[in-house]
């Protein structure tokens, strides 16, 4: 007897997509992915809309309407596995800056209509709203991580994704530290490795992507900082990016924003 | 064993020879503002006039007067990662017609020469034989990569501001573990290269190249550089009693206050040219294929000791006083010696600057006051 293929469904709330276009990215993997799973659900790669239940749903973007929060309940109900893709699912993505800001003062200058405009006042990851199964970090997520998350669902294995610092990242790859050797200001000791420590290698400073790692110091980070130039404004500004909301990052931003 | 004078050329002759003979020859080279290890092609690849400039979480290269060689201290590198790299794949488990095939990679067959080598790296080499061979459980890889390697060993001219291998007991100048040491003699009328063979092999390779023989008077001039460079340490361990210190320190405040500093990034451990640890994650992919790889891994990350359900080290202090008490205390018990050679790469690399020979006073400091 044979197992029956299982079902992947993949949805979008608030985001960009380009976590979900990791997927199609993914090239001659792709073909291997399809081999191995059914993709039922996926409206920016097919016309393909089956309903429920799914074996595993990929979920990207926050929750930033009543719509949405509506909608991912059904989501999960409809889900035996439910897995979180990007800052956005993860964390709020940068359009959780809009929990800072007054929304409806946005909504009156941007838009001629705004009478049509039927937002919430937050951006919110989806965890904050259904219960979720795994969460894959990064803004994008990593199209390595990607895979191998898909891969450890089909075969009922952990996956091997680290939440130690970018630092690590760094050192494999035999990257020297730039703030120590060249005074730039790098936020690889509080993010959480995945992305390949992509940014050091090309001298630049990390910019946060992936959230926080499993225990940032940002205190020390920040002392740290200050003593190669860096205000603390400065700071919450770089915490209060693609990964604003994540708690860690979050009461450190409203501690340094002054 | 055999010593001779060589200049420049003769120093050339050497890495040609070594090229010639088939190995891959690693020494310093400048890449990335960083004096660090990388392939060398010929001498014209070392940082011939740079030195390198290190404090606590703080390097630099600049430019010196002269076209010195070797008058710099280590960078981020060490031999393990040549000797241990960072990542290896052990074992791929593939569908075969008959069930599943196991395949063990082969070691590489490089034969490394190591150029350029400081006495903590070399003694750091010994400690990581300890580990890796000294066991019913060699390491074949490492086994190979050591029983067909070539070094060249450098007795340091200069120390750095975080070098404190003289008080470790582990240079400035190389006693052991080398096939032929050099010391840089750089003054206004020459400019000469030392060298004495340790090994059978070493001295084969130094009869090949064109130098004349050494004299007292040159065993007087190594004697004096290496003891200058003894007395310029940047830093000192306080190395009395060190290991019981650390058994009696388990519940100093040493640890707390540590830790509102260490970022627990693992760089201090991961540039330790000591530094062992590593994990072993098995993973598959979608076309059918296991693989078993061994990536560094370090007491600093909260997964190291994830056992049942919870990390066993949760708090950075555990964490920094895993790593502190085995290095100096229980690698004694363990493995016989001192886990630290005095290197400095850690209170160089670690970003926050933290001091290893300075946690130690401090420890030692509060032991003293209690007592």
């Amino acid at each position: 007897m044979t197992a029956k293929t299982p079902t992947l469904a993949v949805w979008k709330f608030a985001s960009c997509s380009g976590c979900q276009l990791t997927l199609l990215n993914c090239e001659d993997d792709f073909l291997s992915i399809v081999g191995a799973i059914d993709i039922v659900y996926f409206p920016e790669a097919t016309k393909t809309m089956a309903d429920g239940p799914y074996d595993l749903s990929i979920v990207e973007g926050s929750i930033t309407t009543a719509h949405e929060a509506e909608q991912i309940q059904r989501i999960r109900a409809s889900s035996t596995t439910l897995i979180t893709v990007g800052a956005c699912a993860t964390a709020g993505g940068i359009q959780a800056l809009k929990n800072w800001a007054d929304v409806d003062e946005f909504i009156s200058i941007v838009y001629p209509h705004p009478e049509f405009i039927n937002s919430l006042g937050t951006s919110t990851p989806i965890a904050d709203h259904v219960k979720v199964d795994f969460e894959l970090h990064g803004c994008p997520i990593s199209q390595r991580q990607l895979i191998e998350v898909i891969d450890s669902f089909l075969h009922r294995r952990k996956p091997n994704t680290p939440s130690y610092s970018v630092c690590v990242e760094c050192k494999l790859n035999e990257t020297t530290c730039v703030m120590i050797a060249n005074g730039t200001p790098c936020m690889g000791p509080v993010t959480r490795a995945g992305c390949g420590a992509l940014c050091p290698a090309f001298n630049r400073g990390c910019y946060g992507c992936f959230g926080p790692s499993e225990t940032p110091n940002i205190a020390s980070l920040r002392d740290l900082w200050h003593s190669i130039g860096v205000a603390d404004a400065d700071l919450a500004l770089a915490l209060r990016t693609f990964n604003a909301y994540a708690p860690e990052f979050r009461e450190a931003s409203d501690h340094y924003v002054g | 064993m055999a010593t001779k004078v060589l200049g420049p050329s003769g120093l050339r002759s050497l890495i040609d020879l070594l090229h010639a003979g088939g190995y891959t020859v690693i020494g310093p080279t400048v890449a990335d503002g960083t004096i660090v290890y990388g392939s060398i092609a010929s001498i014209d690849d070392l940082p011939i006039g740079w030195t390198d400039t290190q404090e606590a979480g703080s390097y630099g290269i600049e430019r010196r007067e002269d076209d010195s060689f070797f008058a710099y201290n280590v960078g981020p590198r060490s031999l393990r990662h040549y000797l241990f790299p960072p990542r290896q794949t052990l074992l791929t488990i593939e569908h075969a017609e008959t069930g599943l095939r196991f395949c063990q990679e082969p070691p590489d067959n490089i034969r490394y020469a190591f150029v350029g080598v400081r006495a903590c790296e070399l003694a750091a080499v010994a400690i990581q034989d300890a580990v890796f061979l000294d066991s019913p459980h060699a390491d074949p890889n490492y086994a190979r990569a050591r029983e067909h390697s070539f070094t060249i060993g450098v007795n340091c001219a200069v120390a750095g501001g975080t070098c404190f291998c003289a008080s470790m007991g582990k240079g400035p100048s190389c006693t052991a573990g080398y096939d032929l040491v050099v010391t840089e003699v750089i003054e206004e009328s020459h400019h000469e290269f030392v060298v004495e063979a340790g090994t059978e092999d070493g001295a084969d390779l130094l009869g090949r190249v064109e130098g004349r023989q050494a004299t007292d008077q040159d065993a007087g001039v190594v004697d004096a550089i290496v003891k200058e460079t003894a007395r310029n340490m940047g830093r000192a361990m306080p190395t009395h009693g060190l290991r019981d210190l650390m058994v009696e320190g388990f519940d100093s405040p040493t640890w707390d206050s540590v830790a509102q500093r260490c970022l627990s990034c693992t760089s201090c451990t991961l540039v330790c040219p000591t530094c062992f640890c590593s994990t072993m994650s098995d993973t598959t992919d979608l076309v059918g294929t296991a693989r078993r790889e061994r990536t560094w891994d370090s007491c600093f990350s909260l997964e190291f000791t994830y056992l049942h359900g919870h990390s066993v080290r949760s708090s950075t202090g555990a964490r920094y006083r895993q790593w502190i008490t085995h290095k100096l205390g229980w690698w004694h018990d363990q493995f016989g010696i001192s886990g630290c050679v005095g290197c400095g790469r850690c209170i160089t690399w670690c970003p926050v600057g933290i001091d290893i020979t300075e946690e130690v006073a401090k420890l030692a400091g509060r032991a003293e006051a209690i007592a």
